[in-house]
């Protein structure tokens, strides 16, 4: 064999042994997940073998009775993220829209940008801010008016009941709510922008308003888009963690009206773990943590599948 | 009544004028969140702030300690996470187009990159802490580890996806092996863009508290990698939760720091994917 044949016979070598080390690094990822969801589960054993499925929907959690049933925290992360949405989902919309369609082209990068900032700010700040600032003003200035006013008219008024200390439900939900805008918008954004430009010159070309294109045009062909947008929403807001604890109220109960304290699985998590002293405390919290996973889980990949069906319909229309 | 045309413009005006109140209620928030973070760090910022320890309720201190910690574990974290993060995204974008791996590790990466911080920490708990007997520094740095791989994977891939083709074929015309050209001639015309993704993940990791309330915990003083170990988030969070006012003051000028320091971070990120845009 020649000297060349040799060095290219070695550089065969070094580059297979390139593309298995990326590779190795690439299932890696796929390792950490099992990793987690393994881990998890042979932490949470304890508490999964003693208390099983009806964990999920009993309403106790008593450290000296070590009885412990998660369905308060379930129920608290579940209504806060669902609250957040009702609130994040037609701002997001709006704002999406405004910076699409409506916003002078100069003022789209600031504006923007302004927003995908408030994704940068640390939940810990969020939380801060929340307890200290919104809270205290929230109880003075708007809390006694909402009861006041709304809590007095039939049907909903209940839930505009309770005690007006700022922190709670609501508060949480609504914390929430700003934290996941800027996941949503960015989203919508993007989706928006890949409605083919000729569609919308269409719809303007037979008279229609601006409304009337992003009603009748923009949001039919987004429609996966948006969703999935608004799952990747839910998804970060399910999990969301410091903001919700400093705000929520950590009170192990259902809450009955808007401004009731109550828990989420994270507060739960956040608020106990480090202090947890017997081992099936540990495994009930981590059980709740478990829970949290593959309701996340489920969330994001349903957001995952919305937005590829959506790239997929773009590649089939060009 | 009304004629056709008049109802569509109001309803136009109505809902354009909505999506504006939209984009006014998005930036209150920030603009209000900013003040409150201003007005109430900025009195408490002092030169005992990087020199003293972290006191008890009623002594004087700083946040020496939780300063360092941080600094530590976030470098620390990106250092582990950055490399398994570009080496995955360069399999992804580079080798990847057959078999199962890459658009399976493609799609977890997506979920793992939204995945509630919160249980990475209770992964680490299990895997390390419960394992070792003790919270540690260490267990911090893998916890924010794992937070980098995702961010860095992505805006990796997407930014090799970038380099156009020709490249990569003028280097093998002049018979340049794979590996050579991927890490010196693709990545490097990819860097800036890499380099923004780095940028985002040490964003992001250096804000977050919940994966470290059950790794490094906090610490009242200095400590080696091997002890529970103070950082900022941590700090603050025990702080802001206690009565006393003091340490209220050095958690907001705990938070001023880590706010100011992650957006910075965010605005550099964007000047430098803006140039990459630009060439």
């Amino acid at each position: 064999m020649t000297a060349q044949e040799l060095r290219l016979k070695q550089q065969h070598r070094q580059d297979a042994a390139f593309r298995g080390a990326t590779r190795l690094f690439a299932i890696l990822v796929l390792a950490l997940l099992a990793a987690i969801i393994g881990s998890l589960v042979y932490g949470a054993w304890p508490a999964i073998t003693t208390y099983g499925l009806p964990f999920i929907t009993t309403v106790e959690w008593n450290p000296v009775t070590s009885a412990y049933g998660g369905w308060d925290s379930i129920y608290g992360t579940l209504l806060t993220s669902f609250i957040a949405l009702l609130i994040a989902v037609p701002v997001s919309f709006g704002i999406a829209v405004f910076l699409t369609e409506l916003s002078p082209l100069w003022l789209r990068r600031p504006l923007g940008i302004a927003i995908e900032l408030l994704a940068g700010v640390p939940s810990i700040i969020f939380g801060m801010w929340g307890l200290f600032v919104f809270a205290p003003w929230f109880a003075d200035n708007i809390q006694p008016w909402l009861m006041d006013h709304v809590g007095t008219l039939p049907y909903i008024g209940w839930l505009f009941q309770g005690a007006p200390m700022g922190i709670g439900l609501f508060t949480a939900s609504l914390i929430l709510s700003v934290m996941v805008i800027p996941y949503i918008t960015s989203v919508m954004r993007d989706v928006f922008e890949v409605t083919p430009p000729m569609l919308k010159e269409s719809a303007y070309g037979l008279g229609a308003t601006t409304w009337e294109v992003v009603w009748n045009v923009v949001i039919p062909y987004t429609k996966n888009g948006i969703i999935g947008g608004i799952m990747l929403g839910l998804g970060r807001a399910l999990g969301e963690t410091m903001a919700v604890t400093f705000v929520i109220g950590n009170a192990h109960r259902i809450p009955e009206t808007l401004f009731d304290p109550t828990t989420s699985i994270a507060a739960t998590l956040a608020n106990e773990f480090a202090e947890a002293a017997s081992e099936i405390h540990i495994a009930s919290l981590i059980y709740l943590g478990l829970l949290l996973f593959l309701i996340t889980f489920v969330v994001l990949v349903a957001s995952k599948l919305m937005l590829m069906r959506l790239q997929r319909n773009e590649g089939a229309h060009s | 009544m009304l004629n056709l045309y008049t109802r569509r413009r109001i309803t136009n005006f109505a809902t354009l004028g909505l999506s504006m109140v939209a984009m006014t209620f998005g930036l209150f928030w920030l603009l209000w969140i900013m003040y409150t973070l201003i007005s109430n760090g900025a009195s408490a910022i002092s030169i005992d702030l990087f020199t003293k320890t972290t006191p008890a309720p009623g002594s004087e201190g700083g946040l020496a300690n939780a300063i360092l910690g941080s600094l530590q574990m976030t470098i620390g974290g990106t250092l582990l996470g950055t490399p398994i993060g570009i080496l995955a995204g360069i399999y992804l974008a580079e080798f990847g187009s057959k078999g199962w791996v890459a658009p399976t590790t493609r799609f977890i990466n997506d979920i793992l990159l939204s995945a509630p911080s919160i249980v990475i920490g209770l992964f680490v708990y299990g895997a390390m802490v419960a394992q070792m007997g003790h919270f540690s520094g260490w267990a911090g740095i893998v916890a924010l580890a794992i937070l980098v791989i995702p961010v860095v994977l992505r805006t990796t891939e997407n930014m090799l996806k970038l380099i156009p083709t020709a490249m990569r074929e003028a280097a093998y015309a002049l018979g340049c092996p794979q590996w050579k050209m991927t890490l010196f001639i693709t990545l490097r015309a990819a860097k800036s863009g890499v380099i923004t993704g780095i940028l985002l993940a040490v964003a992001r990791i250096s804000g977050e508290t919940a994966p470290l309330l059950f790794t490094a915990l906090n610490n009242q003083f200095y400590s080696n990698l091997n002890e529970p170990m103070a950082n900022l988030p941590m700090v603050i969070f025990q702080f802001a939760m206690s009565p006393f006012e003091d340490w209220h003051a050095l958690a907001w000028a705990g938070s001023l720091l880590i706010g100011l320091f992650v957006l910075g971070l965010n605005v550099l990120a964007r000047i430098l994917t803006r140039q990459q845009g630009s060439h």
